[in-house]
């Protein structure tokens, strides 16, 4: 490895930008002329519109024009799509209610946006916004996944019968009613994953800009994939045809999930900046953010695990309620099958397993992918499942993962699955090293004679990252490929333009996309430029999420250089007179192999736009694309191991130690690996003891600031102890599983079964506040 | 948020002469920090905003016949950093760095805190435990007459708090336990041995009519200084705020459990 190449601890290019404050986001964006939208949005959960009366608002200083779903809908913009088919056990496809980007009659959630104001300044905007005169007539209202399927619930779509989505299943249902046929054993537990809202610490924000004179339209906008966004707004929605269309995702200041959706605001910003001709920038605040963002999870599960009696599990058994708002949204559909059941068999070794999943429509906020996507889901249920099972088995939970844990490779899931390799014990062993696990009883008393109660809690999770193959998505229902591209331009002076497909919105990319370049030429990563989220350089792209840049985004760039360097190789060999297998390229020089015949890297690239001396035939310059569709998914695993002191006078619980030991396959730069894993594990622990989206009976959003909703803090955290051991994926070129989500899935169980360890009660929900884990306690007491 | 007229007298007499012109409309500013956010979320419309920021009378900590003195406009990091105030009432400078954050706390001011009343404003607390008086442009109040329910208070209109002032107890102790999302005390306890020998027990956040005495745990610590004179009491529910993040009967625990811990911290 050089100093600069791939596992070394490169200093984050893009950080010197970012911690100066000369980022440049979509709200930083100004073009001449530009106007300021407000949007009117919906005060009730669910209700009839009855009148719109802006005569008002249209008449206040700086107003422009409103406008409303009448119009929008006169104009031919069609309703938010959703980008995966799913359909029922029965065969049926899913019931899709419409979901207009202005209300059409109806609105079913608070926030929903039903018109726009755009005026010459924001508070004109939001004044105006305010004195637009809508009356409703309210409807009855459903919040819980579970409610909404109940008899004489309240109905939000005339196209889903009962509020039901789709009732999906995937596994063998007649197999694992057999596991539970004559068990030695049967452990059930009723599992709630907690609703979240994602909070980047950017707001959404779209700034649209109609230019008649070319008839072109332009789109900033905080979008972790900007070409999907041009694909979708272009083919489904109407708001311009694709060529006329510039998708541009500047600076993006976090994303996890929320900003992969093409929301209401960035189509009706286009088409208000046609309908009124001057630019239209919307930005959200904050209550609008909590609003309006696609939350996360909200599932209702019941699980069964059969036990034989070695303690091997035989069969597994899951039923689950997934709450997805009153609309669906771009992947909501594959968030609680594809993404979350899939994953249910975790690291060990389950013959059978059924899973049944009932999608609903409720009076909230659409709910769709947030770091993680189904597979915390699938994690926290499988591992609270397999600690309890240790607890009534009355073995140790590192016992009983030993006997079940997937020890041969490749291994096939009954629930779609393939995992290409992993060392799942290596793991758990490094983690309880790590976490002194030998020596907890000891700290335990020590705890009790300070009257605190301490528990340890362990996760081996196991996630998906990289979804793929475009062939296999495909035929399950996904409305695209999720392949990736990348184009390496090399500079006649020898520096390199990478343009990539995949988004930084965090991640690092102008960093560890640098490296492999680095890596590659041995040009040093300043020499390297990472070009991204803009719809006209960049050809095509599927974007940023799911932890795929590195797997599919950079295994893109990976086929790209191979073209480059066989070029290069090429030319080097014709100017040296050598045979070009001997040509090798390293530390910035081309070089004949064994001898001292060698040119600069630059000479090279300078040969190869004079065009002076080529090979025969060959083309000048030096500039290559690829498109890499994976063969399959890619597979971190790891063990997190919590350990927690509760203060029983007050339900408190301190998180003393947390540990992480992951497997994420080779590695680019473990900084950077590491500073993801810390903030998963943030996000994760956050939803353990603190976060929780809470809507009231009329469909109010009770955590509508952060004077309730309640983020972790730094204070909330222990110093984390990581590690990460390497068996390397098998199926991209370096060998890459993905790091962007593992600590958001991996952790909340682990917090979980440390308190319920530490308390002697099994029943407890996320968030796990200070008064659940106080009633807990006395529940037992 | 609104447009507004921003206005900054140098005087108290000017302030409140900017506020009768106001017509009721106006609004008088010290820190801002619970008026400019509800501005911005648009849930506050003052025609005028009047700036007490930059009123010398307002300022300065003296500490002058057995009594501390700490001016309305003086700042939260002001009041923690005092040599004055650590020296006379250390604990009273302990809540003061516990307020907030940082940037809460060089903006924010203990006037503004006293006059708005937050039902989980840590001052209040303090105040009462203390039997601390509050100064205005026009009278003194006794802290128990000034805090009159939740977001209410003895002022009347056109009325500014100038100063708080008290007598430092012998021996004082402060916990707060903090709400999950916003930080603010669910139940904050400052417990305060006068100087007379009894106790006073001032709690903020868990109340449901804004900060209180605990009386039967003052008459309980003023017999016997000691936590485990609390173990026979209780608090009634009825008497607390319920709400997602604790219910009445968890704050009422709470409330308890963190009397006795500032029983222990007063006791060092």
């Amino acid at each position: 490895m050089g100093v600069e190449g791939i596992g070394a601890k490169v200093l984050r290019k893009e950080d010197r930008r970012f911690i100066t404050g000369m980022g440049r986001y979509t709200d930083d964006m100004s073009v001449p002329g530009m106007k300021y939208a407000a949007f009117v949005r919906s005060p009730h959960a669910h209700a009839k519109i009855t009148s719109i009366d802006a005569s008002a608002a249209r008449d206040m200083p700086g107003v422009i024009d409103f406008l409303d779903g009448q119009q929008l809908k006169a104009d031919g913009i069609g309703n938010i799509i959703c980008g995966w088919q799913v359909n029922s056990k029965d065969g049926s496809p899913m019931k899709m209610g419409a979901y207009p980007a202005l209300a059409d009659g109806v609105v079913r959630y608070v926030g929903q946006p039903i018109g726009i104001v755009v005026a010459d300044t924001r508070n004109q905007a939001r004044d105006a916004a305010d004195a637009v005169m809508i009356e409703y007539e309210e409807l009855p209202v459903v919040v819980k996944g579970p409610d909404a399927l109940k008899d004489g619930a309240p109905q939000l779509h005339p196209e889903a019968e009962n509020n039901l989505c789709f009732d999906w299943e995937i596994g063998d249902e007649g197999a694992t009613a057999k596991a539970f046929e004559n068990p030695a054993k049967v452990i059930r537990l009723d599992i709630l994953n907690n609703r979240l809202s994602p909070n980047p610490i950017e707001p959404r924000a779209a700034l649209g800009h109609y230019n008649p004179a070319e008839d072109h339209y332009t789109c900033y906008t905080t979008s972790q994939n900007p070409h999907v966004a041009r694909l979708v707004m272009s083919a489904f929605y109407n708001v311009a045809p694709e060529h006329k269309l510039r998708v541009i995702a500047p600076d993006v200041g976090g994303g996890f999930g929320a900003k992969i959706y093409i929301y209401p605001e960035e189509i009706v910003c286009l088409w208000a900046s046609r309908r009124t001709l001057v630019p239209v920038k919307w930005t959200s605040d904050r209550t609008e953010a909590f609003l309006t963002d696609a939350h996360g999870r909200d599932h209702v599960s019941k699980v069964e695990m059969a036990l034989d009696e070695n303690h091997r599990i035989t069969g597994l058994r899951v039923e689950t309620i997934a709450n997805l708002g009153a609309y669906m949204s771009l992947f909501s559909s594959a968030t609680p099958t594809y993404l979350y059941a899939t994953l249910l068999s975790g690291q060990y070794n389950i013959p059978a397993i059924y899973a049944n999943v009932k999608a609903v429509y409720t009076n909230t906020a659409p709910v769709d992918a947030y770091r993680g996507a189904g597979r915390p889901e699938a994690t926290y249920l499988i591992e609270r499942t397999m600690e309890t099972a240790a607890r009534e088995l009355g073995i140790s939970p590192a016992e009983f993962r030993r006997i079940n844990f997937i020890r041969s490779f490749p291994h096939q899931t009954p629930v779609i699955m393939n995992y290409d390799t992993g060392d799942f014990e290596a793991c758990m062993e490094a983690g309880m090293r790590m976490a002194d696990v030998a020596g907890f009883e000891e700290r335990r008393t020590e705890a009790k004679s300070r009257g605190k109660l301490r528990g340890l809690g362990m996760s081996c999770y196991i996630e998906a990252c990289g979804i793929a193959p475009s062939k296999a998505v495909g035929s399950l229902g996904a409305g695209v490929g999720l392949w990736e591209s990348a184009e390496i331009r090399v500079n006649p002076v020898g520096t390199i333009e990478v343009l990539t497909g995949s988004h930084s919105h965090g991640q690092g990319h102008e960093t560890t996309f640098a490296q492999v370049v680095s890596q590659r030429f041995g040009v040093p990563v300043e020499n390297v430029q990472i070009v991204h989220g803009d719809t006209d350089k960049v050809q095509f792209g599927m974007g940023t999420y799911g932890s795929r840049s590195g797997a599919v985004g950079c295994s893109a760039i990976v086929k790209a250089l191979d073209k480059v360097e066989a070029k290069a190789k090429k030319i080097g060999a014709h100017l040296l007179e050598a045979d070009e297998g001997d040509i090798v390229i390293e530390n910035g020089e081309v070089k004949v192999a064994g001898t001292d015949k060698k040119l600069a890297w630059h000479e090279v690239c300078l040969g190869a736009y004079t065009g002076h001396n080529l090979p025969d035939g060959m083309e000048p310059g030096l500039k290559e694309g690829a498109f890499y569709d994976p063969q399959n998914f890619t597979f971190p695993a790891g063990c997190y191991i919590c350990e927690v002191e509760v203060d029983p006078d007050t339900g408190v619980t301190k998180i003393v130690q947390f540990i992480a030991a992951d497997d994420f396959g080779n590695v680019i730069n473990p900084m950077i690996v590491e500073g993801q894993v810390h903030g998963g594990l943030a996000q994760g622990i956050g939803q353990a003891l603190l976060e929780g989206v809470n809507y009231d009976e009329s469909g109010q959003l009770v955590t509508a600031s952060y004077m309730d909703y309640a983020m972790p803090r730094a204070w909330d955290l222990p110093m984390f102890k990581v590690e990460t051991l390497v068996t390397p994926c098998t199926t991209n070129p370096l060998g890459l599983k993905g790091c962007g989500e593992a600590g958001a899935i991996g952790a909340p169980p682990a917090v979980i079964n440390a308190i319920t360890d530490a308390i002697g009660n099994n029943d407890l929900t996320m968030p796990a506040t200070p008064e659940k884990v106080w009633n807990a306690i006395n529940a037992v007491a | 948020m609104y447009e507004t007229t921003y206005r900054r007298p140098t005087s108290i007499d000017e302030a409140v002469k900017l506020l009768r012109e106001s017509d009721g409309e106006g609004k008088l500013m010290s820190g801002g920090m619970t008026l400019i956010p509800t501005m911005k979320a648009r849930l506050a419309m003052p025609s005028a905003l009047i700036d007490l920021r930059h009123i010398e009378d307002l300022k300065g900590i003296s500490f002058e016949n057995g009594r501390l003195r700490i001016g309305g406009g003086t700042t939260h990091a002001e009041t923690k950093a005092s040599e004055t105030v650590r020296q006379n009432a250390p604990t009273f400078s302990y809540l003061a760095g516990l307020i907030g954050d940082p940037a809460v706390r060089h903006m924010g001011t203990v006037g503004g805190a006293v006059a708005n009343h937050d039902p989980a404003a840590d001052y209040p607390a303090a105040l009462l435990a203390m039997g601390a008086t509050i100064h205005t442009n026009t009278r003194e109040i006794a802290a128990d007459d000034f805090f009159t329910g939740m977001f209410e208070t003895a002022l009347e209109e056109n009325e500014i708090v100038t100063a708080v002032s008290f007598e430092p107890p012998q021996a004082a102790g402060w916990e707060k336990f903090r709400n999950p999302a916003s930080r603010y005390a669910m139940a904050g306890v400052f417990v305060a041995k006068r100087a007379d020998g009894t106790v006073g027990v001032g709690v903020t956040g868990a109340g449901n009519n804004g900060v209180f005495r605990w009386t039967a745990a003052e008459e309980a610590l003023s017999s016997s200084f000691d936590a485990s004179a609390l173990d026979g009491l209780s608090i009634s529910p009825d008497d607390m705020m319920g709400d997602m993040h604790g219910s009445a009967g968890y704050r009422a625990n709470l409330v308890k459990v963190v009397t006795k811990r500032a029983v222990n911290a007063a006791k060092g």
